[in-house]
């Protein structure tokens, strides 16, 4: 790699942060240079966001130097990093929904005058975005666009600033194959363009399309570091999680009984009031998986709300186990064995202020062996979350610790361990391994197929069509609040279903 | 080594917190020319000297302990209740007219009756405020803190209209107030000549009772969950909107129920200024006790002090005891900051980062 004789462009030294009770960078080196792209792999938890959070100046480093185009750098924040020439895309985007493309592009730009020349600055916008293919209209509002749009907004913004160390965490993580597929052309031009960026995954395809090198984080620290052409996604799997990952998941034979959930003509709005599912219908049968593929925001979630009570539907009827709970209350439905893993796991999964033990008992803490009539029994509650802690292999401090001093893949685990528990007969799993790692993902996939060979109906939403294919017996795609179709999961292919997520219906 | 330095963290934001409350008391006191030393000298330490400062403590800790349970409940349901000071002068006038009504009954029924009535009267006035958010969204900030205007207003016009002692009206004097209510009602005193009454029984008996509501009880976990995270609570199950209802009316009734016990215990008919800022004072000490029983029982003695001292500098020093009132506003401000800081990741890292750094350093 002629690279290699040049002057790195970031470097770091023995960083190294910790956090109450754990080391979350252990002596970390890592090395970038002009014009690569380098992925940074790892589990969760495995350190990859806080020296990513150092370098962008929202944390700082307890020990260890940066060095930026070889001068020892001083981030104290974010504008220091700003100066520096870094820019990072969180995997929440900070973007203001009311206002303009534009107007988030300056956001926040010191230089700027008092009245700026949005003229001129929309010329920038349109040459930048031209340049690098990242196409979006600049004089639309934020929340008109799709998460793939915003993304290039974020991305624009990086650019707009000068910025020629881009750091993407996840980015892949919200967007749809098509729109990922664009994202990789786009991170290919950067770099043709002699920008580098640093790429936050723990898919290792995603790995070999994107990155010249790989560094990968185990648990603070970096156990490997290759060029990408030299490995393969099986090597790096093994790498992350420091053993064998299997990647085909057993399954018993498709063997379908009653139906536990139907849904007969249901339709519903958003919360902005516009329609959101269409004349939908759609049954599950108990022992088997339906798929619902589909591009974020086209009814997934409203499908999810309106089954388990959480949102009124307009028309249409609903059916858990034959009963009737069309706009029921979500206790009514929980009541009959329905089980949620929902979207939004830190405000609507999890209550982030209540301890890890009250997370876990939130759906059963009514009845019999956590409550003895209107009193709780802590000690009991205690014991369910122990066993489940364990069970679900949860990394906390202890069952009092709260919620929201997890990270996201424990937050996760622990909604999973509540749910899986309470389900008795319908589950509802929206997006449950976003985010996850390999090893957390494998144990979700693996309880949802135990749920169906328990003879459990299962609806799985999902954006990740390997994983669909791979979980599924069936599966609906959705478009616009409609279901397109649905396929057998042992006879489609993924260009299909890429279609159908986008609309076009093949003969 | 970090459980010990967060320890040290949270210590000295809560000394910043305080410094910073006596400092801002102590600029008001300066401009005032008042001797800021011996002011806080004697507000903190003048009521403690006798049995008679101490007694009236424990008079003043009670409204505010009952006051402060019930917002605690409101609170920690996600429901701000600024208006307990309206809902005590519902509970005030509730409990005094059913006393007044039913002079005859013996003292178990009628006390019993007219401290229920008193919590009823409360309860009800905030179920306005309660009723409103849970089916329309409106604000209860707004809502409670209107509702206290509407109830001082009714208050005023009971107390010269139909509920005004016709002695008064006899001698021509006027004085809006009620007849002197049934000695049945009363609540009696504990030790002869002292107001400290059988009243802060109820109070703490209630303070357990509150405890074991909200940690202890399958309705108290709802409402915790509704109020840290309604969304989420929404999704276990749990009707977020009925517990913002009861919550809210539960509050009222602690609140009702302070104006009850004042009526009966202190005052004995229903005059004037009988809630005089409890309604307020009650949520800097729901606030201050960490919306927790076990905080709030200390805190409220701990303003009790506050109020009688300034009471006492009042007379002693000619400094005016609405000092108080200053005080309580820089204890708000600062335990609200003293919490962002201690919430705040990043400040906190930033102190690791400073303590380690001087540690690391040769000298």
């Amino acid at each position: 790699m002629e690279q290699a004789s040049e002057r790195p462009l970031v470097e770091l030294r023995s960083v190294t942060k910790s956090f109450p009770g754990v080391v979350a960078n252990d002596c970390v080196d890592l090395v970038l240079y002009r014009g690569e792209v380098l992925a940074l792999l790892g589990e969760n938890g495995a350190g990859k966001s806080t020296l990513m959070n150092i370098l962008c100046g929202l944390y700082r480093q307890d020990s260890g130097e940066i060095y930026v185009r070889g001068h020892k750098a001083q981030i104290h924040s974010p504008k220091d990093s700003r100066r520096l020439g870094i820019g990072m895309v969180h995997q929440n985007f900070k973007l203001v929904d009311s206002m303009t493309v534009l107007e988030n592009i300056i956001l926040g730009i010191e230089e700027q005058k008092f009245v700026p020349d949005m003229k001129k600055v929309k010329a920038e916008v349109l040459d930048l975005s031209h340049k690098y293919n990242l196409k979006v209209n600049p004089e639309a509002s934020i929340w008109q666009l799709s998460v793939g749009e915003q993304q290039r907004v974020e991305i624009l913004k990086l650019l707009y600033r000068k910025a020629d160390i881009l750091i993407l965490d996840e980015p892949t993580a919200v967007l749809t194959p098509q729109e990922s597929h664009e994202l990789a052309k786009v991170v290919h031009s950067l770099r043709a363009e002699g920008k580098s960026a640093i790429f936050i995954t723990h898919k290792m395809e995603e790995v070999m399309k994107f990155s010249d090198r790989v560094m990968v984080l185990r648990k603070g620290a970096v156990v490997a570091q290759t060029v990408t052409e030299a490995t393969s996604p099986a090597a790096l799997a093994k790498m992350m999680v420091g053993r064998e990952i299997l990647f085909d998941l057993d399954k018993k034979p498709f063997a379908p009984g009653e139906p536990v959930l139907v849904l007969r003509g249901v339709s519903a709005l958003d919360d902005r009031g516009l329609p959101a599912l269409k004349d939908v219908d759609l049954t599950v049968r108990a022992g088997e998986v339906i798929g619902v593929a589909g591009v974020a925001g086209n009814g997934q979630r409203e499908l999810a709300e309106a089954i388990t009570g959480l949102r009124k539907v307009k028309s249409g009827e609903i059916r858990i186990d034959g009963k009737d709970i069309t706009n029921k209350s979500p206790l009514t439905v929980i009541k009959a064995g329905t089980a949620h893993i929902p979207q939004d796991r830190s405000s609507v999964g999890a209550v982030g202020d209540m301890s890890v033990a009250s997370n876990l008992a939130m759906k059963q803490y009514r009845r019999k062996p956590l409550s003895f009539g209107i009193f709780l029994l802590p000690r009991r509650i205690a014991q369910m979350a122990r066993r489940l802690i364990e069970t679900f292999k949860i990394s906390t401090p202890g069952p009092e610790t709260r919620v929201k001093f997890l990270s996201g893949g424990n937050i996760q685990k622990t909604i999973l361990a509540r749910e899986i528990g309470a389900c008795k007969k319908l589950l509802v799993a929206v997006y449950p391994s976003r985010g996850l790692d390999v090893g957390a993902t494998e144990a979700v996939r693996k309880q949802l197929i135990a749920q169906r060979d328990q003879g459990l109906g299962v609806l799985f939403v999902s954006e990740d069509i390997d994983e669909l294919v791979q979980v599924a017996d069936r599966i609906a795609v959705m478009f616009e609040g409609r279901i397109m179709a649905i396929l057998d999961s042992t006879s489609c292919d993924e260009e299909t279903i890429g279609l159908l997520m986008a609309g076009v219906k093949t003969p | 080594m970090r459980k010990s330095l967060a320890v040290i963290y949270v210590f000295l934001v809560s000394l910043a917190a305080i410094l910073a409350a006596v400092g801002i008391g102590a600029f008001v006191l300066l401009i005032l020319g008042a001797d800021v030393v011996t002011v806080y000298r004697v507000i903190l330490t003048e009521p403690l000297k006798d049995l008679f400062g101490i007694t009236e403590i424990l008079v003043r800790a009670v409204p505010l302990i009952l006051v402060a349970l019930g917002i605690a409940i409101a609170f920690r349901s996600g429901i701000l209740n600024i208006g307990a000071e309206g809902q005590m002068q519902m509970g005030i006038i509730a409990a005094a007219a059913v006393a007044i009504a039913l002079p005859t009954l013996p003292k178990y029924i009628l006390l019993p009756l007219s401290l229920l009535a008193g919590a009823l009267g409360g309860a009800l006035w905030a179920s306005i405020a309660g009723a409103l958010k849970a089916r329309l969204g409106v604000n209860e900030i707004l809502s409670t803190l209107m509702l206290n205007y509407i109830a001082a207003q009714l208050y005023g016009f009971l107390l010269r209209g139909p509920m005004i002692d016709p002695a008064e009206i006899q001698m021509g004097s006027g004085t809006p107030q009620s007849v002197r209510l049934p000695k049945a009602v009363w609540i009696d005193r504990i030790i002869p000549g002292m107001r400290l009454h059988y009243g802060i029984v109820i109070a703490l008996v209630l303070a357990v009772l509150v405890y074991l509501l909200l940690w202890r009880t399958t309705w108290g976990f709802k409402l915790r969950a509704a109020g840290a995270e309604p969304k989420a609570a929404r999704y276990g199950g749990i009707k977020v909107e009925r517990c913002i209802l009861s919550a809210m009316i539960l509050a009222g009734a602690f609140a009702g129920l302070a104006g009850a016990v004042e009526v009966t215990a202190v005052h004995r008919r229903a005059i004037e200024g009988i809630s005089s800022g409890y309604g307020f004072s009650g949520i800097v000490v729901a606030l201050f006790g960490g919306l927790h029983p076990a905080g709030i029982i200390p805190s409220a003695l701990f303003l009790g002090l506050l109020l009688i001292g300034a009471d006492m500098t009042q007379r002693a020093m000619s400094v005016p005891a609405n000092m108080v009132l200053v005080l309580q506003g820089a204890v708000i401000l600062s335990i609200i900051s003293a919490k962002m800081f201690i919430n705040d990741p990043y400040a906190r890292d930033r102190f690791y980062r400073f303590v380690s750094r001087r540690g690391n350093e040769p000298h």
